[in-house]
């Protein structure tokens, strides 16, 4: 049984304005971590005697390719007339969230003389199991659970520290996305301690 | 058409073998496709996504997947994945394959791997999560 999208929504509200407070950045936290990071990331890199390397623009190309994906699957479940409003406006929050998150990507890449990768024309998804909101909420849930462990996977790989700091704000926030989905689908938010 | 006896017996014996070494490659399936939520960000069973779609994974040739884009490095890798060459991949992947795509730093329990290599050959191109 599914929570009341509305309570959801109000709960989030209250995480990202409580994300906001602690970093001072309102609702625009990741992009300011990134232009903090494209401003000064040479000198924190000196200091930290760690430079980006290929392989950090590689990750960073990985990571931006499943965050296209995230926002074309956020668009496919807002687009699938599943949603109630409160389930929707959910979708298209956290679909922003990646937009900022593969905008800051794409950034860095290019500030490190990468080609940051494009969105593929098409996402081709398993959408037959698709027949309800909860389905929906299920799908999006599964693919923020996956998120998380993939960050977890790419930050012990970067070179450049400065990198796998954003890398872990990042992380955060999909863990966030993966609780508050799984509070809407009436599951524990938080079902374990750590995450894997 | 017809088949020559011999190609067909020699056909259905392959088959069967891989079939076997699928099924008596240790480790618990149950366990390995709850690990197997690690890798769904990139990955699915029956679908190429960030990463190369698993299904039929075991005993293919590393980077001859049609359809996917892969890494100079795995294209030209020349390994055939095994439970042995699995378990060491799925340890340390960039280790064991520099210039691999996949930035992820690896599976570091071996009893994990196990659970998850087992799973992964129950991804046979008949399984029902490969249709």
């Amino acid at each position: 049984m599914t929570r009341s999208i509305d309570d959801t929504n109000a709960a989030t509200g209250r995480i990202l304005s409580r994300r906001g407070a602690l970093t001072g950045l309102g609702g625009i936290g990741i992009s300011a971590a990134a232009v903090a990071l494209l401003g000064g990331r040479e000198n924190l890199a000196l200091a930290a005697g760690a430079e980006p390397t290929q392989e950090d623009i590689t990750i960073l190309n990985t990571a931006l390719s499943a965050e296209h994906e995230a926002i074309a699957a956020y668009q496919l479940g807002a687009e699938s007339g599943l949603l109630g409003q409160g389930a929707k406006s959910l979708a298209l929050t956290f679909q922003g969230h990646h937009k900022e998150h593969a905008d800051a990507l794409a950034a860095t890449v290019k500030k490190l003389g990468g080609t940051a990768g494009e969105a593929q024309a098409r996402y081709d998804f398993a959408t037959d199991g698709l027949k309800s909101e909860a389905d929906v909420l299920r799908f999006a849930a599964g693919l923020e659970k996956g998120a998380v462990s993939a960050y977890l996977g790419a930050v012990p790989l970067f070179a450049d520290r400065e990198l796998a700091r954003v890398a872990a704000s990042i992380l955060g926030d999909e863990a966030m996305h993966w609780a508050v989905l799984r509070s809407a689908l009436g599951e524990a938010p938080v079902p374990v301690a750590f995450v894997s | 058409m017809r088949i020559p006896i011999g190609l067909g017996v020699a056909a259905v014996v392959l088959l069967l073998a891989g079939a076997a070494r699928a099924d008596t490659i240790p480790g618990d399936v149950e366990l390995g496709a709850g690990l197997y939520d690690r890798c769904l960000a990139c990955h699915s069973p029956a679908r190429n996504r960030t990463g190369p779609k698993h299904c039929g994974v075991m005993d293919r040739t590393a980077g001859t997947l049609a359809g996917y884009r892969y890494s100079e490095s795995m294209r030209e890798s020349g390994i055939v994945w095994t439970a042995e060459t699995l378990d060491a991949f799925l340890e340390a992947p960039r280790k064991f394959m520099p210039g691999t795509k996949m930035t992820y730093a690896g599976v570091p329990d071996p009893t994990d791997r196990v659970d998850l290599i087992a799973y992964l050959a129950t991804l046979r191109e008949d399984a029902e999560a490969c249709r």
